[in-house]
């Protein structure tokens, strides 16, 4: 297994407009690490630097110890998913997934014994006589993902490999990579725009925006720390909810609430900020709450999703979005009272943007290993 | 759906046309059994069928042989068509480089400037190298073909850029992909183009014609029309006997292909 390094990757296309700017990251041999973004971000480009299918224009890329930048794609020892798959469509799964081998001339044998392994670690072993044609979308998926991994190359690459799936079949794949990544041990790098994915599979996760990069971390620390406003609103679902607001006489003053008084000094010095709160951190305020906590919004729609409740409202001039768990039985248009205390929200700096308290949450169930 | 009577209607005149369309055929086909008597008398069936107006045929030219040429000839060309047009669609399709539109569009310009205005640039050249009754002369000329580079180059662009890149990564050098990966894919028009190359040879008159002064390389179509002109009177049940000789190879083709392209083009369609 080998680590991949990008020390300053930039990218353009013949222009100064830059593509990816001053990517830095050491991907670590073994590890799930996840680029997402949203479209245009970059990420694909990045991906395909890696494998050499587009030129670097700045900047350094190591695969293993080994300087990258001007590799040709098959020296680079990786295999790579593509989104569409690249099945070859005259050829049946079998010659699918042994034509790497063929051209590295590996012994007949071993072919066969290689790519009986991994068709039934996929389920594939009844279809490797089909042609790609008489596969589904599914199978076609696994067929590209034997691919990728009969070579057994040390990094592999998967360009939104699910976002042709339908949402059932994607929760499923999207384990079974995970497990597959496991076993084998392979550095993987996955490229995604769907953070749940990100989320849930990634060891690590790079969020890029505008071919900036704007917070590598693990998914958790991710979610809880975010390093500005965009990685807060890109990551979670429904996204943190993020307005302008005013320190004054240490309290932060948001339009349509009541001001909410400073617990720290954190703030200090602080007069324009920008505060996020996490749909699931803002509170039902009960009757016992005193008054200078309760806010009476106007509800505005209504998901409940069976075991939570998505509720939307009106607050100052945008929507709002609380996520509640059970089941709800608020009707749109009733007027509700919410607590969002000091603990619960996120601040960022107004000019850079960055983040400069994360919220405390006692109810944030965080369950390590002694619990269990 | 349509009405009864609009049914009949439609197949009524399908029927005629069909009519009218096979009726040189057939009429060939039924001329190639009868003497010069029957055929002044503009009879319409043969009053027996003889081969004898085949033995003729056969015995007053070297039919064969013409046959032969003809097939060496169009087989030749369609082979050097098939190479040189897919190698040249193929660098316009899958290699970058500067001017390939213009150069494409260029190549492509060439459709509009007819064969027949060449002709006299391309004899003389062919005279120079001395391929006069030789089968250089009468193929080579016909290798590189606009129309054949822009109907593969129309049907390798169908085909998905990540093909390449994954045999980028696996390995394949560009030649490998274009042999492994672009031929295969594409069987289906190399099918079209090879049956229309064979066929446009096949019957090609003018440029054979030019070519070849004596027998040795010949090509069948020279030899009908010498059937036509060695007498005075022609013998049109002769002339119709060679017609039909030569005809069936296209026919054969035509079918062989038919059911090739007919199982190429429901190929991708049915899931």
């Amino acid at each position: 297994m080998k680590k991949v390094e990008l020390r300053n990757v930039c990218k353009s296309y013949d222009g100064p407009p830059q593509v990816v700017t001053n990517v830095n990251v050491t991907i670590n041999p073994g590890e799930f690490f996840i680029l997402v973004g949203p479209s245009g971000c970059g990420k694909s480009t990045i991906l395909r630097m890696i494998a050499g299918l587009e030129s670097i224009t700045g900047g350094q890329l190591l695969i293993g110890d080994q300087v990258a930048n001007s590799l040709m794609p098959s020296e680079r020892n990786l295999s790579m998913v593509f989104q569409n798959y690249a099945l070859y469509p005259h050829l049946t799964v079998k010659d699918n997934i042994v034509f790497g081998l063929h051209v590295k001339k590996v012994p007949k044998e071993e072919r066969k014994r290689r790519c009986e392994e991994v068709a039934a670690m996929l389920g594939l072993s009844d279809y490797l006589n089909r042609k790609p044609r008489h596969l589904s979308g599914g199978q076609r998926q696994r067929v590209a993902l034997a691919r990728a991994i009969v070579n057994e190359s040390p990094v592999c690459l998967m360009d939104e490999p699910l976002s042709n799936l339908d949402a059932k079949l994607r929760a499923h794949m999207r384990a079974e990579i995970r497990q597959i990544q496991r076993k084998l041990g392979i550095t993987m790098i996955y490229v995604t725009h769907d953070q749940m994915e990100a989320m849930t599979m990634g060891d690590r996760i790079m969020v890029l925006n505008k071919g900036e990069v704007q917070q590598v971390g693990h998914p958790l620390d991710i979610y809880n720390h975010p390093a500005n406003p965009f990685v807060a609103t890109f990551i979670g679902s429904p996204p943190m909810n993020v307005v302008d607001a005013t320190v004054a006489h240490n309290q932060i003053h948001i339009e349509g609430i009541k001001p909410i008084d400073i617990m720290d000094s954190q703030l200090a010095n602080k007069e324009i900020i920008q505060v996020g709160i996490r749909p699931e951190h803002i509170s039902f305020a009960s009757k016992e709450i005193e008054d200078k906590r309760r806010n009476i919004v106007e509800v505005v729609n209504v998901e409940v999703l069976g075991n939570e409740t998505v509720i939307a409202f009106k607050l100052g001039a945008g929507e709002w979005m609380a996520k509640w768990s059970g089941q709800w039985r608020v009707q749109i248009g009733d007027r509700i009272p919410l607590e969002i205390s000091y603990d619960a929200i996120s601040v960022f700096d107004k000019e850079s943007n960055e983040l400069i308290k994360s919220p405390k949450v006692s109810d944030l169930h965080v369950f390590e290993h002694e619990v269990i | 759906m349509m009405t009864r009577g609009k049914k009949w209607t439609f197949y009524i005149l399908l029927m005629i046309s069909a009519v009218v369309m096979f009726f040189p055929t057939f009429y060939a086909f039924m001329v190639s059994f009868m003497s010069s008597e029957e055929v002044m008398a503009g009879k319409l069936f043969p009053s027996e069928l003889t081969l004898r107006n085949y033995q003729d045929a056969f015995d007053k030219l070297p039919l064969l042989h013409y046959l032969m040429n003809s097939f060496i000839v169009s087989i030749s060309v369609t082979i050097g068509q098939l190479i040189v047009s897919s190698l040249a669609a193929y660098a316009f399709v899958f290699i970058q480089f500067k001017g390939r539109n213009a150069l494409f569009f260029l190549f492509i310009s060439t459709m509009m400037i007819p064969w027949e205005a060449t002709m006299i640039p391309n004899f003389m050249t062919i005279q120079q190298f001395g391929w006069i009754n030789r089968y250089f002369g009468l193929t080579i000329p016909f290798f590189a073909m606009a129309f054949g580079t822009f109907l593969l180059r129309q049907h390798f662009k169908t085909i998905p850029k990540e093909l390449q890149e994954a045999s980028q990564i696996a390995g394949l050098s560009r030649f490998q992909f274009f042999y492994k990966v672009v031929l295969p894919v594409s069987k289906t028009s190399l099918v079209t183009l090879g049956a229309y190359g064979f066929l446009t040879t096949w019957n090609m008159y003018l440029w054979p014609l030019l070519v070849t002064n004596n027998e040795s390389v010949r090509t069948v179509q020279i030899g009908l029309k010498q059937l036509q002109a060695e007498e005075i009177a022609t013998d049109w049940g002769v002339v119709m006997a060679g017609v039909i000789v030569v005809v069936i190879p296209t026919l054969v083709l035509l079918f062989a292909g038919q059911k090739q392209l007919q199982k190429g083009l429901t190929q991708g369609a049915i899931k």
